[in-house]
């Protein structure tokens, strides 16, 4: 199957080819590779398909008007989800309102503002290092600092009688989700903002422009969408977290909306363990249930943030 | 020798001039010892091989050097006979009064009417936007081609176009000297050409320095023409120095020095 060019003969103007093309198996390595990582693709399609049509099958049912008004009960039948969902959209966006303007200032300011030194090293190994700490860490942080300290009896309520986060409260929730997902914001908006060309900085520079004058007008409006994407992935990640919110003392049987930031509350994802964890087949389906819903939640965040993004960057 | 050829070229009050200027870059030496005046109302050019430091003496001007970590210079640049690294002298502010146009046309990723007006606003000016907007894609001889399309992307328009866009950007907030740092050279020959026309016109108003590594570009848009070269170091590192600085058909028909004539007939570089 040699192609005229892989034979070893001489070229007609006498000169020794050097050159072994050997076409068939660089294609045949091409095809090996193509075939592999297909595989790989197709392997995590199935796995994700497998557990969401069994989810479907087994939570489906369960969903209707009953199983989303209803709060929690000791009956299968009379159990509903309403408390934990309501108490997902209070914490999400409380973690979202704090979360956003922190994590983004941070990174414009390790971006673009800080001068390289020892500092800003410093600060940067230590975030690339707090993104990966376990969640459960930062619940105990939480429980200590919000729970205990700035809580009611806490430390600060002892000297000037201020109770700031009302104890095991959604704020107390959001606030240790928000500490848990700066890292990953931080670290995506300073992604973003190194993405855009360094050639528009200097433009804007030798225009006369001030460094915010640059940021804000030239290279903000670049990185946003960027910004967002990377948003939208911390909170995908806060909105499924458990551990954390189970050791601030978040409760598992909630009977009534919560009121304030400072209300003791549940989400979606502990009512789901606390359903799963019950001995009864019944609850387990409204478990299923109840990670049909967290999904949606989950894509109706997403997907609005995606508008957002789109729309953004629609302006050039 | 050089002090003669300058006092012969230059008008009593030069737009810049440097004294004694070395740039360093951390402890590294870049360039040295580099004097030269640059009258009004001119065309500089630099011209000399790669890392002589053309383009490190041309970024001092506006102090975009300032934005290097660990860049610093030592000497003197004075401008309109103002200490150009004096304390008193705002970087931001000098940069608006000594624009700059970049090798690789950087147009902002808006529209042809915000890249104009960007730098305008961002300086305070209180003028009519639209009617400057207009003069200025006029003097950089690119209102014809964009007047109807104001609204669209300056990413959308060819290269040659995007340059002259960045040239009227730069022409837009009233600058004194126009820096060049190889303007033309990710452009195509007609359009290379159609930015020489524009130095040309722009000459009458501004003081221009422009590095080109382009020999016939240089001979054909500049007035004078200063050749640097660079010479190796012990430990690899080299430094750029000033060789000649002369009237350019001095530099490319009699120049005084060898490494010039080297240099400007091909033969090495």
């Amino acid at each position: 199957m040699n192609t005229p060019n892989t034979s070893d003969s001489n070229t007609p103007d006498g000169k020794v080819n050097l050159f072994q093309a050997d076409m068939a198996s660089r294609y045949r390595t091409d095809g090996i590779f193509q075939a592999i990582t297909w595989t790989s693709i197709v392997i995590a399609l199935l796995i994700l398909a497998v557990l969401i049509i069994d989810v479907l099958m087994d939570g489906l049912p369960f969903i209707n008007w009953n199983f989303l008004s209803n709060f929690p009960s000791r009956k299968p039948e009379q159990a509903g989800l309403l408390s934990a969902l309501a108490g997902t959209i209070w914490v999400m966006v409380t973690v979202a309102v704090i979360a956003f303007p922190l994590g983004v200032g941070a990174g414009i300011f390790l971006e673009e503002f800080a001068e390289d030194n020892w500092f800003a090293r410093a600060i940067e190994i230590n975030i690339n290092n707090l993104a990966g700490v376990p969640s459960i860490i930062y619940g105990l942080l939480g429980l200590q600092v919000f729970v205990r300290l700035l809580g009611p009896n806490g430390w600060l309520f002892e000297l000037t009688g201020i109770d700031i986060t009302g104890g095991r409260s959604i704020l107390t929730g959001a606030l240790t989700l928000a500490l848990l997902v700066l890292p990953i914001i931080i670290v995506s908006t300073r992604e973003s903002l190194r993405a855009v060309p360094d050639s528009l900085r200097l433009a804007g520079f030798a225009l006369g422009a001030t460094r915010w004058q640059v940021v804000h007008n030239q290279i903000l409006p670049i990185a946003i969408p960027g910004i967002l994407t990377g948003t939208i992935l911390a909170l995908s990640r806060a909105i499924g977290e458990t551990a954390p919110l189970i050791t601030i003392g978040a409760l598992t049987f909630i009977s009534f909306l919560p009121e304030n930031l400072q209300s003791p509350f549940t989400v979606l994802p502990i009512q789901i363990y606390n359903w799963v964890s019950r001995p009864q087949k019944d609850f387990h389906d409204l478990a299923a249930g109840g990670i049909i819903v967290l999904l949606v939640v989950l894509l109706v965040m997403n997907s609005t943030a995606v508008l957002l993004r789109n729309k953004l960057q629609k302006r050039f | 020798m050089m002090n003669e050829s300058i006092n012969t070229v230059t008008t009593p009050e030069p737009a810049l001039r440097t004294e004694n200027l070395n740039v360093y870059y951390g402890s590294s030496l870049a360039v040295r010892q580099v004097n030269l005046d640059i009258p009004q109302n001119k065309v500089v050019a630099f011209i000399g091989p790669s890392g002589c430091g053309k383009s490190t003496v041309l970024r001092c001007f506006n102090r975009m050097n300032d934005l290097i970590p660990g860049a610093r210079v030592s000497g003197t640049i004075s401008f309109r006979g103002e200490n150009l690294y004096a304390k008193t002298v705002d970087p931001v502010e000098l940069r608006r009064r000594i624009g700059m146009v970049f090798q690789k046309p950087n147009p902002f990723p808006k529209s042809i009417y915000e890249n104009i007006a960007f730098g305008a606003r961002i300086n305070g000016y209180k003028g009519d936007m639209g009617e400057l907007v207009e003069t200025s894609l006029r003097r950089a001889a690119i209102w014809d081609e964009v007047k109807d399309k104001l609204r669209e992307s300056g990413l959308a328009l060819s290269g040659g176009q995007q340059q002259r866009l960045c040239i009227a950007r730069a022409i837009a907030i009233s600058p004194e000297i126009i820096l060049m740092d190889e303007p033309c050279s990710a452009l195509d020959p007609i359009s290379t050409l159609k930015v020489e026309e524009l130095i040309h016109e722009l000459k009458q108003q501004y003081t221009i320095v422009i590095v080109t590594h382009n020999m016939q570009q240089a001979s054909r848009v500049s007035d004078l023409t200063a050749f640097y070269n660079a010479e190796a170091l012990e430990g690899g590192s080299k430094v750029g120095y000033l060789v000649e600085y002369d009237r350019t058909t001095s530099i490319f028909h009699n120049p005084a020095e060898k490494a010039t004539q080297d240099y400007v007939s091909g033969r090495f570089g």
